[in-house]
C-alpha cells in the first residue's frame, strides 16, 4: 500500500465516494426509484443525476482552480448546493 | 412469356446503368486496396533487401534477393522469443477476457439489477480511457504484487480494455437469442451452469469467435502497456524492434523483416474468422 | 426490446468482471489521485501541495496547444475516415469468393501492431528509401515529414486514414449486409436513383453502426500515442505532440509525478465527459426505435 502514497484528504475523498455509492444502493433497495424528467433535457434516474452531479462538480472545481485564486472550499460549497438542486429537481 | 417490346429498352438502360455503377465500384475498390497494400508491399520488399541496396536507391523488386534479415531473427533467441512472448500473453488475455465476460454479458442481456446501467457505462469508460493515464501506477501496482515482467501482468493489464469490449460485443449477440430458449431449458430441468455450457454457448458460437478475434486484435497491436510492464522475460516483439536503432544507424532491412513477421499472425487469425467478420464488426448490434 | 427480469443475483455473474477490471482501473486511478495532490521525490519524501499541480496544468500553454491539436486531429481523421469508409463499404462485393478476399485484404491494417504501423510509414514516407516520399519529390513537392510541420501533419493524418478507415468500412459493410434484399427490389420497382437508395434505404440502416464507428474512432484517435511517437516523435518541435504523448513525456521523460498525475486526471475527465455524452445519445436513440 505504501507505493500508493495515500494522504488523509484523498483517503477521505474516496471513503466519501464509497459511502455515497453504498447509501445510494441501500436507498435503491428500500425505495426503488423510477426514471423521471426534470429540468435536465433527458429522463434520468437517481443514479444518473448523481453521476451528472459528480462529473459537473469535478469540472466546476477545475474551473475554480484554473480561473480564480479563491479557496477551493467555496467551489465545494457551490457544488454541494448544485448537487442538491440536481438531485431534487433535475 | 416474353417481355413486351415497349418495356425492354427501359429495362436495358437501367441494367446498363447498374452494370456501369458496378464496374465503377469494382474499379474504385481495387484502387483502394492497391493503395492500402502499397505500404505493406514496400515493407515486404525491403525485408528481402540488404541494407546497402535499401540505401542505394528505390526499386520495386529486390535485386539481390536475400533471406539474411529473416535468418538473423530466427537465429537469435532474444529476437524470436519476442514473438513467443507476444503470442503467449495475447492468448492468455483472450482466455481470461472470454471466461469473465461470458457470464457478465449474460447477466446484462437477461436481467435487471441494481446499478446495471452504471456498471455497463463504467466498463465502457475503461475501454475509452487512454492507457497513458494509467502508465505509472500500473508499473508500480504490478511491481508491488511481484508480477512485473511476467506474461500474466500484460494479459491482466490488457483486460482493462478487452474485457469491457468483450462484454459489449457478447451482450449484443446474446440479446439476439430469444429468452424463450432459456425458459424452456429451465422448465426441462437444466441447471444454470449446464444450460449455459450445453445450450447457450453453442448458440452464440460465432459471437464468441468474433469476440476472441477482437481481443486478439487489440492485445496484439498494443505496445505502450506491454512495453512498460516488461523488461526481459516477457518483452513483446514490438518492443524488441526498437533494438534496430543503434549507434551505427538504422538496420532498415532487419526492422522491415521483423515488421513483416508481426503482420502474419494477424492475417492467419482474420483468415479463420472471415465468415463471421461481417457480422462481428457490427458488434452483434445491427 | 424484450423486457428484462429483475434479479439482483445477476450481480454474482458480473462480479468476476468487476473484480478484474477494478484491479486494473480503480487501484491505479486512486493512485493517480494521490499523486496529483503531492510533490513526490521518493516514496518517503513527499509533501501535500493541494491543488497546485492542477492549477499549473490547467494554465500550462503547452497542454492547451496539445489539447487543441488533439481536437483538430480527431475531427480531421473522423471527417475523412467516415465518408471514405462508407464509400469503400458500398463498393465491396456482397457475395462469393471476392467478398471474403476483399474483407481479408481490407482488414489487414487493423491487425498490424501500432508501432509497426508507425514504422511502415516512417519508411514509406522517407524521400530516400520510401515510395511515398520519393513520389512526392518526383512530382516536385519538397516533402520531408521530419522537418516540415505541414508534411508531418499530412503524414500522420494519412497514416491514421490508412490504418483506421478499414474499421469504419467493415462496420458499415456489416450494417449493409443486414438490409433485406426486398428493400432493394422495392427500390428497383420504383426506379429509385442510386442516391435515393443510399439516402433512404442504406443510410438509415447504417446509423447504428456509424454511431459505434464514430465513438470508437473518436476515442481511439483521442488517445493515439504509439503511431505518431514512432513516426515523428511528436515533432518537428511539438507540432504533432498529442495529449497522450505530452502526458508520457511529462510522466516518464521528466518524471514529474505530481503534474503528470494532475494532467492524467484532467485528460480522464474530458474523456469521461465525451464518453458519457456519446453513450447517452446512443442509448436514447436505441430507445426511440
Amino acid at each position: 500500500m505504501a507505493w500508493m502514497s495515500w494522504t488523509l484528504p484523498t483517503a477521505l475523498f474516496f471513503i466519501g465516494i464509497a459511502a455515497i455509492l453504498v447509501s445510494m444502493t441501500v436507498w435503491q433497495i428500500l425505495s426503488p426509484c423510477v426514471e423521471r424528467r426534470g429540468f435536465l433535457p433527458l429522463a434520468t434516474t437517481r443514479g444518473d443525476r448523481l453521476f451528472i452531479g459528480l462529473l459537473s462538480s469535478a469540472f466546476i472545481h477545475l474551473a475554480f482552480v484554473a480561473l480564480t485564486n479563491v479557496s477551493i472550499a467555496i467551489a465545494t460549497v457551490l457544488c454541494a448546493v448544485w448537487m442538491i438542486i440536481l438531485m431534487r429537481w433535475g | 412469356m416474353t417481355p413486351s417490346n415497349t418495356q425492354a429498352p427501359v429495362h436495358s438502360t437501367a441494367e446498363r446503368k447498374a452494370r456501369h455503377a458496378q464496374w465503377r465500384g469494382r474499379f474504385g475498390l481495387v484502387l483502394y486496396i492497391v493503395l492500402l497494400l502499397l505500404p505493406i508491399y514496400w515493407l515486404i520488399n525491403m525485408s528481402f533487401k540488404t541494407n546497402t541496396e535499401i540505401l542505394s536507391g528505390l526499386s520495386f523488386f529486390p535485386d539481390n534477393f536475400t533471406l539474411e534479415n529473416y535468418a538473423k531473427i530466427f537465429g537469435d533467441a532474444t529476437w524470436y522469443m519476442g514473438y513467443v512472448n507476444s503470442i503467449f500473453y495475447v492468448s492468455m488475455n483472450m482466455v481470461i477476457s472470454l471466461l469473465v465476460a461470458l457470464p457478465a454479458a449474460y447477466a446484462f442481456s437477461r436481467y435487471k439489477f441494481i446499478g446495471d446501467k452504471h456498471m455497463f457505462f463504467w466498463l465502457l469508460s475503461n475501454r475509452m480511457a487512454p492507457p497513458a493515464v494509467f502508465l505509472l501506477p500500473f508499473f508500480q501496482l504490478y511491481s508491488s504484487v511481484g508480477l512485473f515482467d511476467t506474461h500474466i501482468a500484460v494479459a491482466l493489464a490488457h483486460c482493462l480494455f478487452n474485457v469491457p469490449l468483450a462484454v459489449w460485443i457478447l451482450e449484443g449477440f446474446m440479446s439476439g437469442v430469444p429468452r424463450e430458449i432459456d425458459e424452456t431449458a429451465y422448465i426441462d430441468g437444466y441447471t444454470f451452469p449446464r444450460f449455459f455450457v450445453r445450450i447457450f454457448i453453442p448458440l452464440i458460437r460465432s459471437g464468441i469467435g468474433v469476440t476472441a478475434f477482437f481481443c486478439f486484435m487489440f492485445s496484439w497491436v498494443e505496445l505502450l502497456l506491454a512495453r512498460t510492464l516488461t523488461s526481459v522475460d516477457a518483452k513483446p516483439i514490438a518492443a524488441i524492434m526498437t533494438r534496430t536503432v543503434s549507434a551505427s544507424g538504422m538496420d532498415w532491412g532487419l526492422l522491415a523483416a521483423a515488421g513483416v513477421l508481426t503482420i502474419i499472425p494477424g492475417m492467419l487469425v482474420i483468415y479463420f474468422v472471415r465468415n463471421h467478420v461481417a457480422k462481428g464488426f457490427a458488434l452483434g448490434r445491427v | 426490446m424484450q423486457t428484462k427480469v429483475e434479479n439482483n443475483k445477476a450481480w454474482f455473474l458480473v462480479l468476476p468482471v468487476f473484480l478484474i477490471v477494478a484491479f486494473s482501473a480503480i487501484i491505479p486511478l486512486m493512485t493517480v489521485v494521490n499523486y496529483s495532490v503531492q510533490d513526490i521525490f521518493d516514496p518517503s519524501t513527499r509533501y501535500f501541495v493541494g491543488t497546485e499541480w492542477f492549477q499549473q496544468v490547467m494554465l500550462d500553454s503547452r497542454l492547451h496547444d496539445a489539447l487543441l491539436r488533439q481536437f483538430i486531429y480527431s475531427f480531421t481523421v473522423l471527417a475523412i475516415e467516415i465518408p471514405l469508409g462508407i464509400c469503400v463499404a458500398l463498393m465491396m462485393p456482397t457475395k462469393g469468393k471476392g467478398a471474403s478476399l476483399a474483407l481479408i485484404l481490407v482488414a489487414i491494417p487493423l491487425l498490424i501492431p501500432w508501432n509497426v504501423v508507425g514504422t511502415i510509414w516512417q519508411i514509406f514516407g522517407r524521400a530516400d528509401i520510401g515510395l511515398f516520399g520519393a513520389f512526392m519529390s518526383y512530382i516536385g513537392v519538397d516533402y520531408n515529414y521530419a522537418s516540415n510541420p505541414t508534411d508531418a501533419w499530412l503524414t500522420v493524418v494519412l497514416m491514421d486514414v490508412w490504418h483506421w478507415t478499414p474499421l469504419v468500412a467493415l462496420l458499415c459493410y456489416s450494417g449493409l449486409r443486414a438490409i433485406p434484399e426486398v428493400y432493394y427490389q422495392a427500390a428497383r420497382i420504383d426506379r429509385a436513383s442510386r442516391w435515393a437508395v443510399f439516402r433512404y434505404i442504406q443510410l438509415p440502416k447504417l446509423t447504428n453502426v456509424l454511431i459505434i464507428g464514430v465513438l470508437l474512432r473518436f476515442m481511439d484517435s483521442f488517445m493515439i500515442y504509439t503511431e505518431p511517437f514512432v513516426l515523428t516523435g511528436g515533432g518537428p518541435g511539438s507540432s504533432t505532440t498529442f495529449l497522450s504523448q505530452a502526458l508520457v513525456q511529462q510522466a516518464i521523460g521528466q518524471f514529474d509525478l505530481g503534474p503528470a498525475a494532475a494532467f492524467s486526471l484532467v485528460y480522464f475527465l474530458i474523456i469521461l465527459l465525451v464518453c458519457w455524452v456519446f453513450y447517452t445519445t446512443i442509448m436514447n436513440m436505441q430507445k426511440d426505435k
